[in-house]
């Protein structure tokens, strides 16, 4: 059994026309048994940029922390010495840096596969990313996905996506992707999460789901 | 017939008749005879089989097999309830959430199913045929501790090859309600309480804290259902749709059938109903 589906999780992120959005699920279970059914998974790291941590629990926070850390001293680097106007890291950046960072671990990695979604601070386009547990990036034009369910994501955002979605028809298109992957999937699901990110707002919905 | 009798045929028919017959016997094992399943061709078929378990590197050949399951039965003042959950996995995926997990054997007797998916299946199936001759022999119906008896004897002879079942019989005989237990490694008991399968633990933590034997019929029911709810929570091999059945003195009943969503969204709204109250 691998490391990576000890604990269980589904995530998947979303481009739409000017928005993005991404999704989670909220268990957190040690093989077959359910410990909590509230555990965040994804986690803000700028006014437009998340980022999802799906694989080894223990090895979430951990990296979160560290991402946290390596980021806040970017931002204050740069307000500093150079722009004082560019508060904040944008996507594409905050991707390279958890890349470099996973690949620092090449010969004995941190097991999470990242889902990065946000805005670019300056233009407002849209950006996904996932990588593998070494910090391999994908970043596409339409979704990424993460976690056990992962495979019946990708089922599921490949007949629901299209492009230039609303943020309400992303929401709708995203919640259902997500809802009927981890139906398949024994150990992820019990509650989920959605972030909708759009220039001047962001919203989070909590999905009614199954709890079995 | 005449080249036949040229090539040295003398009896044809006969001829015909044993290829036939070997190959029968020898390609078809349990279209014959349900009970002869095909095992390597060695002289101890059990050990030679383990040692098959092994890749060339050592590590273990995993076939993944439907496992996790969720079932219970316990006998009370009114019978015997059976309750069920409804989940198939191979690994962590969800092959069925509606799969039936009580089988149907006949109007006198139920038989639940825990372990190896196909392995539940072919058995029930075989004592289902068994149970029915002996009716036909014998004019009565089988009794539990018989048919109980006939199926952990089959699977006996298997012992040691990867067979993996843990079922519960539950039924109306002669001598009153009847309830046992038989797995795969031989075990055979009757009892009053038992839950099988991976979400068994906890199952048992509802069933044995709300058992007892003045239960009414009603009341039964809900603690079979609640039991198999909370174990599909918490267990993730377990869940879909919780069936209960109950057996009586005149023949099974087929209860309900519930969705553990909507199971788990009632007990929440009544919960939080009683919490309100005390406040």
């Amino acid at each position: 059994m691998s490391i990576l589906s000890y604990n269980g999780s589904a995530m998947v992120a979303m481009k739409g026309k000017n928005c993005v959005a991404i999704a989670t699920d909220k268990r957190f279970g040690i093989q077959a048994q359910t410990i909590s059914m509230d555990f965040p998974k994804v986690f803000q790291m700028g006014p437009h940029l998340f980022i999802g941590l799906p694989g080894l629990a223990t090895d979430t926070q951990t990296v979160m922390e560290k991402l946290r850390f390596r980021k806040n001293l970017i931002e204050y680097a740069v307000r500093k010495t150079f722009r004082p106007e560019n508060r904040h890291i944008t996507p594409t950046v905050f991707a390279s840096l958890v890349s470099n960072m996973l690949y620092e671990k090449r010969f004995g990695p941190f097991f999470v596969e990242p889902v990065i979604a946000g805005l670019d601070s300056k233009s407002g386009d849209p950006f996904v990313c996932n990588m593998d547990l070494i910090g391999c990036p994908n970043a596409p034009e339409d979704f990424v996905v993460g976690g056990t369910a992962s495979a019946q994501l990708y089922g599921m955002c490949e007949s629901l996506w299209e492009p230039d979605l609303s943020p309400d028809d992303l929401f709708e298109t995203i919640s259902q992707a997500l809802i009927n992957a981890f139906d398949r999937d024994a150990i992820s699901g019990w509650g989920a999460t959605v972030y909708i990110i759009e220039k001047d707002k962001i919203t989070t919905k909590a999905l009614k789901t199954r709890m079995d | 017939m005449a080249l036949a009798e040229i090539c040295g045929f003398t009896d044809f028919a006969s001829y015909n008749n044993r290829i036939l017959d070997t190959n029968i016997a020898t390609n078809n094992f349990n279209f014959a005879n349900n009970l002869e399943l095909a095992v390597p061709p060695f002289s101890n078929p059990a050990h030679m089989l383990s040692q098959f378990n092994k890749d060339e590197t050592g590590r273990e050949i995993k076939i993944k097999f439907d496992h996790g399951t969720t079932t219970l039965g316990f006998q009370y003042q009114g019978g015997v309830v059976l309750a069920v959950d409804s989940r198939a996995t191979g690994g962590s995926f969800i092959g069925s959430q509606t799969m039936k997990k009580i089988v149907e054997i006949n109007d006198f007797l139920l038989g639940t199913l825990a372990g190896g998916a196909a392995d539940c299946v072919y058995w029930d199936r075989v004592l289902a045929k068994q149970c029915r001759m002996y009716e036909l022999r014998n004019r009565e119906r089988i009794s539990v501790a018989a048919a109980s008896k006939l199926m952990a004897n089959m699977v006996y002879n298997y012992k040691g090859m990867g067979l993996s079942m843990g079922m519960m019989l539950a039924g109306w005989d002669k001598r009153g309600p009847q309830l046992y237990y038989v797995d795969s490694e031989g075990t055979r008991t009757p009892g009053k309480v038992f839950s099988v399968g991976s979400g068994s633990v906890y199952a048992f933590g509802v069933l044995d804290s709300g058992y007892k034997w003045d239960l009414t019929d009603d009341e039964a029911y809900e603690l079979g259902r609640r039991s198999i709810y909370h174990a599909t929570h918490r267990d993730a091999y377990s869940g879909g749709i919780v069936r209960v059945y109950h057996m009586k003195s005149t023949g099974w009943e087929h209860i309900d059938n519930n969705d553990c969503m909507d199971l788990h969204y009632k007990y929440k709204e009544a919960k939080d109903a009683a919490e309100n109250e005390i406040i």
